[in-house]
């Protein structure tokens, strides 16, 4: 799964969906991971990009990412490759 | 070289909390750049707000209620345009539209006035109460409906929907009903207001878009902006919108358009369900409230209409700013007095 196309985020992690008109709000860290996404970058490259920056482990990690690409699903942000 | 001056009489000056048209099909004629204008408002109420925007209207006059008749109408236009010499009319109320339609071909033979409006054919088929016909012959999703006339018809009309359902006027209204009992209630309170028959429409879960556009009347679409709305009131008008790229509505619009060969402005009302389809809600012959977004985003379409209807080559829009937002606002202006005692006793402003 990547991140659509249209999409694109502001420096200020502002996030706008040209299709439905929805707007979100990324903190820095989902910030970060979605413009690794973007760039894309596997969820491996991505893992260790974010352990390199900052103080967690590998299963928090895990688990915090995986919730947010639910979240981008469910949002309907995500489209097959 | 010098543009030309038009004068060009606008309806639905009534900026209210159910704003009409008007003042947004004025402030996109004054930013037109290929002709200078001239404005005149055409009221029907004393407490239209635009009747006293001296900035955006030049002068004012009453028209008679659209009960009253083409003939009653052509008269005090006859009069109107002795005044002031029209060019080009903007009818911008669905109720009002039946007559100007009629009257198109006697305005511009006899006062040389020019409109464009679909034609009496392609309004009667969209129709809110025809809606279903209308779907059926041009291939686009509608919800299902059942027209009632009478209380004593809801509950066996109902049988067919699941809860909740809408309860809609025939020109306007619409309110969610839940049950039976606020099926009944919505249907007194806009059948006082609007008259029968009233729609029990399937209620289609999902977000509203509205597309806002203008058909030449072959077939093509001059130009079409997607809209959705951000913030509704309680009478379910946008007070806020943002403009999206939508190419499937898109093409349902410019698929529409062709299969109608509709002539004029239009704002197309769709709900996208939560699976991704798109259902007509209902066909608008005119330009919507929103309409000056389309300046906004680098499409003045009400401009372009002018010029259509002047027998002008108009090329078709192409592309139009994606992520443009509108939020309305309201405004307490301070109003002397005899301004108010002139409209009311001359019909003039």
């Amino acid at each position: 799964m990547n991140i659509k196309r249209n999409l694109a985020i502001s420096d200020s992690g502002f996030l706008f969906n040209p299709s439905t008109g929805d707007s979100y709000s990324l903190n820095p860290i989902a910030q970060q991971i979605f413009s690794l996404m973007k760039e894309g970058k596997s969820d491996g490259e991505i893992k260790a990009r974010i352990l390199e920056d900052y103080n967690t482990d590998s299963s928090t990690f895990e688990k915090d990412f995986y919730d947010f690409i639910g979240l981008l699903n469910n949002y309907k942000l995500l489209e097959n490759e | 070289m010098s543009k030309p001056l038009y004068t060009i009489a606008v309806t639905g000056l009534n900026a209210i909390d159910s704003p009409g048209p008007g003042l947004s099909v004025i402030r996109a004629l004054q930013a037109a750049t290929s002709f200078d204008v001239r404005i005149i408002g055409l009221s029907y109420e004393t407490m239209e707000p635009g009747i006293y925007m001296h900035d955006l209207v030049d002068k004012t006059y009453q028209i008679p209620m659209p009960g009253a008749g083409t003939e009653v109408l052509f008269e005090r236009f006859s009069y109107i345009n002795a005044q002031e010499d029209l060019t080009f009319i903007f009818p911008n109320f669905d109720a009002e539209l039946f007559n100007f339609i009629k009257l198109q071909d006697r305005f511009e033979e006899i006062l040389n006035i020019k409109m464009v409006l679909p034609s009496l054919e392609q309004f009667e088929e969209r129709h809110k109460v025809n809606l279903s016909d209308f779907g059926e012959k041009h291939e686009v999703k509608v919800p299902e409906a059942k027209l009632v006339f009478n209380t004593a018809q809801i509950a066996d009309a109902l049988k067919d929907f699941e809860f909740p359902v809408a309860v809609k006027g025939k020109f306007y209204d619409s309110k969610v009903a839940y049950s039976y009992n606020q099926a009944v209630t919505n249907f007194n309170k806009i059948s006082a207001e609007w008259g029968v028959p009233i729609l029990i429409q399937e209620f289609v879960h999902g977000s509203e878009v509205n597309v806002c556009g203008i058909g030449d009347g072959t077939g093509a679409t001059l130009g079409a902006v997607p809209m959705r709305k951000l913030y509704i009131t309680d009478k379910g008008k946008a007070w806020a919108g943002v403009s999206l790229d939508d190419q499937e509505l898109m093409d349902i619009t410019h698929k529409l358009i062709a299969s109608t060969k509709w002539r004029g402005p239009f704002e197309l009302e769709f709900i996208k369900s939560e699976e991704g389809e798109y259902h007509l809600l209902e066909i608008n012959p005119r330009f919507p409230a929103w309409c000056y977004l389309t300046v906004g985003v680098g499409q003045n379409q009400i401009e372009a209409l002018v010029n259509l209807g002047m027998g002008e080559k108009v090329p078709a829009f192409m592309k139009y700013d994606v992520g443009k937002m509108f939020i309305r606002y309201s405004y307490d202006m301070i109003v002397d007095m005899n301004e108010f005692e002139k409209i009311s006793t001359t019909g003039e402003l």
